[in-house]
């Protein structure tokens, strides 16, 4: 067993997740198969092999990068009016600083 | 007049110009199909009348005036509900995001209307995208108009079922795994991924960045390559949209072929592959054979590690990606006496099984004392994945495979088990991990009537030979071998 009960909590955690009992079981189970799958990839000796984050811009001659410049988005009314609890100009969340 | 069944891109062109139809009588009709099919197939999860006949009426006024018409004018399109529409509701198919409507267009969505497209609304999909069979979406599974009780295929399962029964003509998808191609495939709709970098991604509601990409449905080939045209390019929005330039690709659909050379990878016909695919994805190679092009026979020897290096890095890549969804910004918020415990229970009861399964396993493979026996391992394997491709592409000028080693299956066949249905993205998150372009074209049914795709990769940015094999292969009759 690679995965135990723990680790999902701590995972959860980390993640900001509220996971019920049932699904801390369900996801160590199920995250144990996949991880002990993806231990196949342990067949193949790459230490000398870089690791690709990302594909390199393979037409990548030209920079993509825009000026950078000002522009004005004037979207601000339209985005808080699609937020949970908006309190112009604001986002109001639950209390942070005990008083 | 009465109106095909099936739109194609050139048959609106003419029947537009020739005002045997108006862009109006167009959208009146698709919105009459959905109407009657929506209840069963649970395609669209928000339709856009109000913008949809707007853009009619200036197509119809430019007819009217006999300026000259856009590329798409008056083409019906459905767009994938992770592809942000100003003030048409986005969800991503999740509860989290239930009622959230865009500040902003999606480029993709904004040259599509500049050219004339009509966007009729939004398609459902697996969750943030995270599935192969559209069953992961919070507003119930998507409905195969080819092949009824089965999956569509996913994430992309209701634009591809959108095009597959005729309620749109065009539709995008989003792939990352292999969202757009697979789906193609199991509706029987040809389905491009187009190269990392080639489509903008701005108003991509994000899920793995260094994988996602825009790719457009059709009923032929060459309505892709219309759609292509128009979508791919430099954007000031998007600085991993490339600025090399963008080709007519309509214009190479019908060079000759003789002499192509299709490389076929014997790793991509191993164990798992079910018979009646392999069939006829055979069948779709000797086709390509008889119409001149040369086989050659090649090796990808890490194919078989694909799944394990996507499932790491994709699932790496959402744990940070969805973070954002907090409560605080947009969607849904759950109470909480404090910050935190507001943040966890809005996450916990917003996000669905499939999600909430990828951030655990994300968030492990990047915690402290896994990183490099996980993360950092996967993006090596990925860089062995993307040698395989360059050298494949030294032998051959395009690899011809399989899209999913099996065929659509029965609606809640696979929902119990997630690794087996990650496994059955072995043959495309290969080209996903590269950046290469593939594209799904239908290669006849299997002996149950069940859709097999056949796969086109090219090398990166290598589109048109891509399209141009499709088309070929399109028109020598590959979809009912």
């Amino acid at each position: 067993m690679k995965i135990s009960r723990e680790d999902v909590l701590k995972v959860a955690a980390l993640a900001n997740l509220e996971l019920t009992a049932e699904e801390v079981e369900m996801y160590r189970g199920q995250l144990d198969d996949i991880l002990t799958y993806i231990d196949k990839l342990n067949e193949i000796d790459a230490s000398a092999i870089e690791p690709m984050a990302q594909v390199a811009a393979a037409s990548g001659n030209e920079s993509t990068l825009r000026e950078d410049a000002v522009v004005r988005a004037e979207v601000a009314a339209e985005v808080l009016r699609g937020a949970p609890d908006p309190a112009p100009p604001y986002f109001r969340v639950p209390r942070v600083i005990e008083k | 007049m009465t109106a095909p069944a099936t739109w194609t891109i050139p048959a609106i062109r003419s029947a537009l110009a020739a005002k045997k139809v108006s862009a109006r009588e167009l959208v009146q009709d698709f919105y009459a199909r959905i109407e009657r099919r929506n209840r069963e197939l649970n395609i669209f999860l928000a339709l856009s009348p109000e913008r949809a006949y707007a853009q009619a009426a200036k197509m119809d006024a430019a007819i009217a005036r006999g300026d000259a018409l856009p590329s798409l004018a008056g083409v019906p399109l459905a767009v994938k509900d992770v592809i942000s529409t100003h003030g048409i509701p986005t969800t991503c198919g999740s509860r989290i995001l239930e009622g959230y409507q865009p500040p902003y267009d999606a480029t993709a969505v904004t040259r599509l209307e500049h050219a004339g497209a009509i966007v009729l609304g939004k398609t459902n999909c697996d969750e943030f995208a995270m599935g192969s069979s559209t069953e992961n979406s919070a507003y119930g599974p998507v409905g195969n108009p080819a092949a009824p009780g089965h999956v569509p295929g996913g994430s992309s399962g209701g634009s591809s079922a959108a095009v597959a029964a005729d309620l749109a003509v065009v539709a995008l998808g989003t792939d990352t795994g292999g969202s757009i191609r697979q789906p193609g495939s199991f509706c029987g709709v040809p389905a491009l991924n187009p190269s990392y970098g080639r489509v903008s991604r701005y108003g991509l509601i994000a899920y793995a960045s260094s994988l996602d990409r825009i790719g457009p449905f059709a009923h032929t080939v060459r309505d892709i390559a219309a759609v292509m045209s128009v979508i791919a390019g430099r954007d000031p929005m998007d600085s991993t949209a490339a600025a090399a330039p963008v080709p007519d690709y309509t214009a190479a659909l019908d060079k000759p072929l003789a002499g192509m050379r299709i490389g076929i990878p014997d790793d991509y016909f191993a164990e798992g592959i079910d018979s009646g695919v392999r069939e006829k994805v055979e069948a779709g190679i000797r086709l390509l054979e008889k119409l001149g092009c040369c086989r050659v026979s090649l090796r990808m020897p890490h194919t078989e590690y694909a799944v394990g290096a996507y499932y790491i890095i994709a699932t790496a890549e959402a744990s940070s990606n969805l973070a954002r969804y907090d409560g605080v910004r947009y969607g849904k918020r759950a109470p909480g006496t404090t910050l935190i415990e507001m943040y966890q229970k809005t996450r916990g009861r917003g996000f669905g099984a499939e999600v909430k399964r990828r951030i655990v396993l994300g968030t492990y493979v990047l915690s402290a004392g896994y990183y490099d026996a996980y993360y950092l391992k996967g993006q090596k394997v990925r860089s062995l994945i993307a040698r395989d491709f360059r050298e494949a592409f030294e032998k051959a000028d395009v690899v011809v495979t399989p899209t999913s080693p099996v065929p659509p299956f029965r609606l809640g066949e696979r929902t119990s088990n997630p690794l087996q249905m990650y496994l059955a993205d072995i043959y495309t998150v290969t080209g996903s991990l590269a950046g290469v372009p593939g594209i799904s074209v239908p290669t006849g049914k299997t002996a149950e009537g069940l859709p097999v795709g056949l796969q086109i990769y090219g090398p990166a940015f290598g589109e048109e030979r891509v399209l141009q094999l499709a088309h070929a292969f399109e028109q020598a009759g590959g979809a009912s071998l």
